[in-house]
């Protein structure tokens, strides 16, 4: 049966336009879906990217990307109402090629991304809504049916890109139940104030840049905060888990609000004016939450599949958006040739994804969005562990310096952490992380 | 005008919306009349629902971030009809 493509690839986020990529470059004949006016239109995200997985697809990525500013310097910060606990670490390695992260504008970098799908020779279809798979009457999904007038396009393969909300995993039945509380809400303002101001503000120069990921200061909704800087903007956002957001009856950007006012946030960005406010959801519990990731014709990629690497230190999506997408290609590319499109020739994407950090991090850190979102780490270890600094550092003369161990077992009944709970998470943490 | 105290207009007005004739949520009133959690209320981050006096919701979807909170949040069957808006249509964030 003839076809229109060999591949259609919706959504050309990360996910979608490396896989398009991947297939335009092995000769595929292959159409890479939008529906927004141009590729990044409909994308936010904190701020960084790790864009070490495209070393294959684009050498030297980094002397082409639109990168904002290398990130030479990353703190982790525990917030309470009236403290701050900071660890930061520098280095200069990160401001030299190879380079490691990088923040940049999501319509910026995806549409670049696209661009170099456009130059393989995919066809990209912008303005252009997928509003459902059409299926063979054996169950194969043969193409899709988009918003345009005679708009059916078919292939042998999609594969769907789509992003978080992935209505094509679920109308192909691939996510067995969708629970809120899998789901986190991000919302984020990029804020301007001039580049010397953040420099000087930051303790960066030329195109250096900071990630600042933080624990506590969301108003005890569970969840987390970000501060990100690009060359003339600083980007401040709270991550929310769905369901807590939704019973605490404080909205989002009053608990943003709250963030920037608190005493270690706000001198960062005084005096800014707001360019623009944003919001997205994120598929927050991972490994947890990931639906099957094939079906006959059909292979699901990036957010789409729950990819996104969500462990409090680490907020990475777009790169395993990149990767996953890219092994769909590879994966698409081997079915289109082996003549075998179901889901038996299709298996060669999830042993790519396991063989590689995709699944194999998703694997390690399976348990770690949910520990690192447990009331326990949200609301109780923050405050103990900033008032056993605060002890350690406050000096009460005339009394002596009080022994570590002392404090440390005193602020642990203060906060109510109970020993095992304590030992339990630990166990957790060192398993998952270590 | 401090950070803190914009007005909810004014954060919105910095992003752009290409909006459709169509709505591309529709929100059941008549479901949301024995609502009595409005979860969407508070989650929306576009404000978008907005409680009358009457006890009900009236929502507008005009200035919609496309984001999937409120399907998600709310747990009353059949008050929230979703679908994305036409190709080139809602949100469109900034680039360089
Ligand atoms: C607040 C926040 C902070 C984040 N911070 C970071 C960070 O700092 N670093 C990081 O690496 N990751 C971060 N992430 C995660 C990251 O943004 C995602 O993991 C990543 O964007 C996933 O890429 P994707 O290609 O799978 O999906 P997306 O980027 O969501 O792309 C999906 C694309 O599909 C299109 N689409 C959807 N449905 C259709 C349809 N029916 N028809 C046509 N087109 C369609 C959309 O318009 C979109 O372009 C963050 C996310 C959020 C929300
Ligand atoms: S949309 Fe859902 S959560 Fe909101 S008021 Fe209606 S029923 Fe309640
Ligand atoms: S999709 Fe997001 S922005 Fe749009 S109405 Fe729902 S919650 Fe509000």
């Amino acid at each position: 049966m003839s076809t229109d493509f060999d591949a259609i690839v919706v959504g050309a986020g990360p996910a979608g336009s490396c896989a398009a990529i991947v297939l335009a470059r092995a000769g595929k004949r292959v159409a890479l879906i939008e529906r927004g006016p141009f590729a990044g239109s409909k994308n936010m995200y904190g701020g960084v990217v790790y864009p070490r997985i495209l070393d294959e697809l684009i050498p030297n990525w980094w002397e082409e990307a639109p990168i904002q500013r290398w990130v030479t310097r990353r703190s982790t910060m525990l917030l309470t109402d009236t403290q701050a606990l900071t660890i930061d670490f520098r280095s200069q390695n990160w401001g030299a090629p190879p380079y490691n992260g990088a923040t940049a504008y999501r319509p910026d970098f995806d549409a670049w991304l696209a661009d170099h799908a456009v130059a393989a020779g995919a066809v990209l279809v912008t303005s252009t809504t997928v509003t459902g798979l059409i299926r063979h009457t054996n169950g194969a999904v043969t193409g899709v049916h988009t918003d345009r007038p005679d708009g059916d396009l078919t292939a042998p393969i999609v594969i769907a890109c789509d992003g978080v909300n992935s209505f094509l995993a679920k109308e192909a039945g691939l996510y067995p139940d969708v629970d809120a509380d899998n789901y986190t809400l991000g919302v984020k303002e990029t804020i301007s104030l001039p580049k010397e101001t953040i420099d000087e503000r930051f303790a960066v120069t030329d195109r250096e840049g900071v990630d600042i990921e933080i624990l506590g200061g969301t108003n005890g909704v569970n969840g987390g905060g970000f501060v990100y800087t690009q060359l003339d903007t600083v980007a401040v956002g709270v991550v929310l888990k769905l369901s807590k957001l939704a019973a605490q009856k404080t909205r989002p950007e009053q608990i943003l609000a709250k963030l920037k006012a608190h005493p270690a946030i706000a001198p960062l960005i005084k005096g800014g004016e707001i360019k623009e406010y944003s919001a997205h959801v994120i598929p927050e519990a991972g490994y947890e939450m990931m639906p099957k990731l094939t079906a006959d014709g059909l292979m699901v990629a990036g957010d789409a599949a729950a990819m996104c690497l969500a462990a409090g230190i680490w907020l990475e999506g777009v790169n395993f958006a990149m990767a996953s997408g890219m092994y769909a290609g590879e994966a698409a590319v081997e079915a289109i040739e082996s003549g075998n499109c179901n889901a038996s020739g299709l298996a060669g994407y999830r042993k790519r994804l396991e063989n590689t950090f995709v699944l194999q991090d998703h694997k390690k850190l399976r348990h770690a969005p949910h520990l690192v979102l447990s009331d326990r780490v949200q609301h109780l270890y923050p405050q103990m562990v900033a008032n056993l600094v605060e002890r350690m550092f406050t000096v009460d003369n005339p009394k002596p310096k009080p022994g570590i161990r002392r404090i440390l077992k005193q602020e642990r009944k203060r906060a109510g952490v109970k020993l095992s709970d304590l030992a339990r998470d630990g166990w957790t943490g060192f398993r998952s992380f270590g | 005008m401090s950070q803190q105290q914009i007005s909810f207009e004014e954060r919105m007005a910095h992003s752009e919306f290409r909006v459709h004739e169509r709505a591309h949520i529709v929100v059941d009133g008549k479901v949301c009349a024995e609502c009595s959690t409005t979860e969407c209320v508070t989650a929306c981050p576009a404000n978008l629902f907005v409680p009358t006096a009457a006890g009900g919701i009236v929502f507008n979807y005009e200035q919609c971030f496309e984001c999937g909170t409120c399907y998600l949040v709310c747990n009353k069957e059949g008050a929230i009809s979703w679908s994305y808006p036409e190709g080139g249509h809602g949100i469109v964030f900034q680039r360089t």
